[in-house]
């Protein structure tokens, strides 16, 4: 239904003018099939170092052993779960964009699902190698499968949300992959009837023979129909999974019911603001405006409110409950988070997650690129400090205080998590350079019907409801790549 | 007899295309195939082209992953190695839900994503047939075959009236072998 026309009320998906489907292609693939800018080489090397110091880090704990951590008696998961459950979460983000906003049809999705998907692999990539780490003896990681075995069989305990975790996480790391690959499949194809020699020889084997055909596209698109609606409840289940980890313990602070949505809608909100801090980077130096305007960022600004607000009420929730319960354990684990030794960690938390995305509501503020980005940064912060908060708050003292104590990280800590970030961005600057960034045949679709040259066209036949069509132009002020000049002579 | 194999008619534009479906298809000529660069709804349907069954294959493998895993953790839990936990009963179905679901996606997924490669005949390093080489980048392109589908300039003409930027008469199927 290529020419299905929108209403005109609705902001345009793709904004610019003459905008053809070649010129997608040659706007989403420039740093595909150009050599990379010097920009791409500094944040490169930059990231490869932080990923040297990962790998020098976790070999140094594989050697010496986890003694090389902070972790003490009382203390026994800190920086690792908390990096690992971030990673996580950071990376729901991109299977609620691409399998949830597909189901319900959102289609401004289309021109930031690719990045967001491989932005959840390189997460998840990054979350493993933390449960590969703090297993200590990694060559014993198929320890957690159910293999035969002679001790007996002596088989794994299903009973465990540790071995649910191992089935999670696993799962969503291969589902994702292949969704994601699965969506690559077309693009990649384009990529090599444009190149030759050596390049198009690799695009070809990666491309698997692709063509476009009507059969394989129809089939395509049942294919990436069921995977969003599997991946959606799978996605929901992960993070319920790793908050279980906490929940089925016997832990004051830990043991909560709220966990499971608190955790999803937590994740979702760290994985949008990761989205924005590298999205509002990338359309700037790969020249994508066009495609991820405004109107995409200002939507994911409004996600996080929502996700934010959610995480908000749930720490209260929280809060109230363990005053309400009665339960002195309990209540003491919450007074001591916020006034405790590590209040510093409770209320930069806060501050974070609660205040600082309600300063969105204010729409100069959410249609602000620079404000927009600091604040993703800010929000990850305080998501980090949330699992921090979580985890060590609520171990360094429970039920005996002869055994409390206090948590100190050792530069291995600090290294394993700063070297995960350099892992994280060494792939991502990766896939922009040898992979299409935007979805191209998604994108090709919007251009009909959601592009704002077809709805300016429109406006141009003159057959529109004149009050729709100035709604329509005041929506498109907040527009930084709209040539607003245009519209004034137009009517 | 013209060594013409196939006739290819480019469109720069998804309903121009559709209207030269509909041309070809109203005088008769049989449609090999369209290539387009992104899903064009409505295609199979002028084409014949069934609904495509991978939801069913999904559905069984889905079952399929489920059943595997739900029998695997029933045999080590409650019938190979049963462990006393304060007396509660081996067979804990609530705690073997989690790990079904994800055994039932995984499957679902790896499945059906599987069963659409074999049978489009995708698979990593199968050379791409392709009759056009931009029609993985801006043109809709609707192949005729041209053996037995003459005249040839007949069916040219059709395309040019529908709104074809381009007609070629290629003298090969695929223009990607080497």
């Amino acid at each position: 239904m290529a020419s299905h026309h929108e209403s005109i009320i609705r902001e345009p998906l793709i904004t610019g003018k003459d905008i053809t489907y070649a010129q997608i292609t040659d706007d989403v693939l420039r740093p595909v099939e150009n050599k990379p800018t010097k920009a791409w080489w500094i944040g490169f090397i930059v990231s490869v170092l932080g990923a040297s110091l990962w790998v020098f880090a976790a070999g140094w704990t594989f050697w010496y052993g986890l003694g090389e951590w902070g972790l003490n008696k009382t203390v026994g998961w800190a920086w690792d779960i908390t990096g690992f459950v971030w990673w996580v979460g950071i990376g729901h983000a991109g299977t609620l964009i691409s399998a949830v906003l597909l189901l319900f049809r959102q289609n401004w999705r289309n021109s930031i699902n690719r990045s967001a998907e491989a932005m959840t692999i390189f997460a998840v990539v990054c979350a493993a190698t933390y449960i590969v780490a703090h297993m200590g003896r990694p060559w014993l990681a198929h320890f957690c499968l159910p293999l035969p075995n002679q001790y007996g069989s002596l088989w794994v305990n299903f009973n465990s949300p540790l071995i649910w975790d191992v089935f999670a996480i696993s799962t969503y790391f291969s589902v994702s992959l292949v969704f994601w690959y699965t969506g690559l499949l077309p693009d990649i194809a384009t990529i090599r009837d444009r190149a030759t020699g050596l390049k198009q020889k690799i695009y070809s084997v990666c491309s698997f023979g692709w063509t476009g055909s009507v059969k394989t596209w129809q089939r395509f698109e049942t294919v990436s129909l069921i995977l969003a609606g599997i991946s959606t409840p799978l996605v929901l289940s992960v993070h319920t999974i790793v908050s279980m980890d906490f929940a089925t313990s016997l832990e004051p602070g830990w043991h909560t019911t709220i966990f499971p949505p608190y955790f999803v809608a937590g994740a979702i909100f760290s994985g949008f603001a990761m989205v924005q801090t590298l999205l509002l980077v990338a359309r700037k130096v790969l020249a994508l405006e066009n495609y991820i305007t405004m109107f995409h960022i200002e939507s994911m600004n409004k996600i996080i409110i929502l996700t934010g607000s959610i995480v908000g009420v749930a720490y209260i929730t929280e809060f109230f409950i363990a005053w309400y319960s009665g339960v002195e354990y309990e209540q003491y684990a919450f007074i001591n988070r916020a006034t405790g030794p590590y209040w510093w960690a409770y209320w930069s938390m806060m501050t974070c997650n609660v205040i600082s995305p309600q300063l969105l509501w204010k729409t100069s503020w959410r249609q602000n690129i620079a404000f927009s980005w600091v604040l993703s940064i800010v929000v990850n912060i305080g998501m980090w400090f949330e699992r921090f908060v979580i985890i060590v708050t609520s171990l360094h003292r429970d039920y005996i205080p002869s055994s409390w104590a206090m948590f100190y990280p050792t530069w291995v800590d600090v290294a394993i998590f700063v070297g995960s970030i350099g892992v994280f961005f060494t792939l991502f600057l990766l896939f922009i350079r040898v992979l299409p960034s935007v979805a191209m045949a998604e994108v090709k679709l919007l251009l009909k019907g959601s592009s704002e040259q077809a709805k300016k066209k429109l406006i141009e036949e003159g057959h529109l409801d004149p009050s729709h069509v100035a709604f329509y132009k005041e929506s498109l002020t907040k527009f930084d790549s709209v040539d607003l000049s245009a519209y004034d002579k137009s009517i | 007899m013209s060594s013409t194999k196939f006739i290819l008619g480019l469109f720069d534009d998804p309903d121009d295309m559709m209207h030269g479906i509909d041309k070809l298809q109203k005088n008769s000529v049989p449609i090999y195939d369209v290539y387009t660069p992104m899903p064009i709804h409505g295609i199979e349907a002028k084409l014949g082209v069934k609904p495509s069954r991978l939801g069913y294959a999904a559905f069984m493998f889905g079952c399929l992953g489920g059943s595997t895993i739900f029998s695997i953790i029933y045999y080590t839990m409650v019938h190979d190695w049963p462990i006393n936990i304060g007396g509660k009963n081996y067979f804990a179905v609530p705690d073997f839900i989690p790990i079904t679901f994800e055994w039932t996606v995984l499957f679902t997924a790896f499945g059906m994503v599987a069963t659409f490669l074999y049978a489009t005949h995708l698979f990593p390093g199968r050379t791409p047939r392709v009759m056009d080489l931009r029609a993985t980048d801006d043109m809709f392109v609707i192949a005729i075959d041209a053996k037995g589908n003459v005249p040839h300039d007949d069916i040219t003409s059709l395309l040019k009236e529908a709104g074809a930027v381009e007609i070629k008469h290629n003298d090969r199927k695929y223009v990607s072998y080497e």
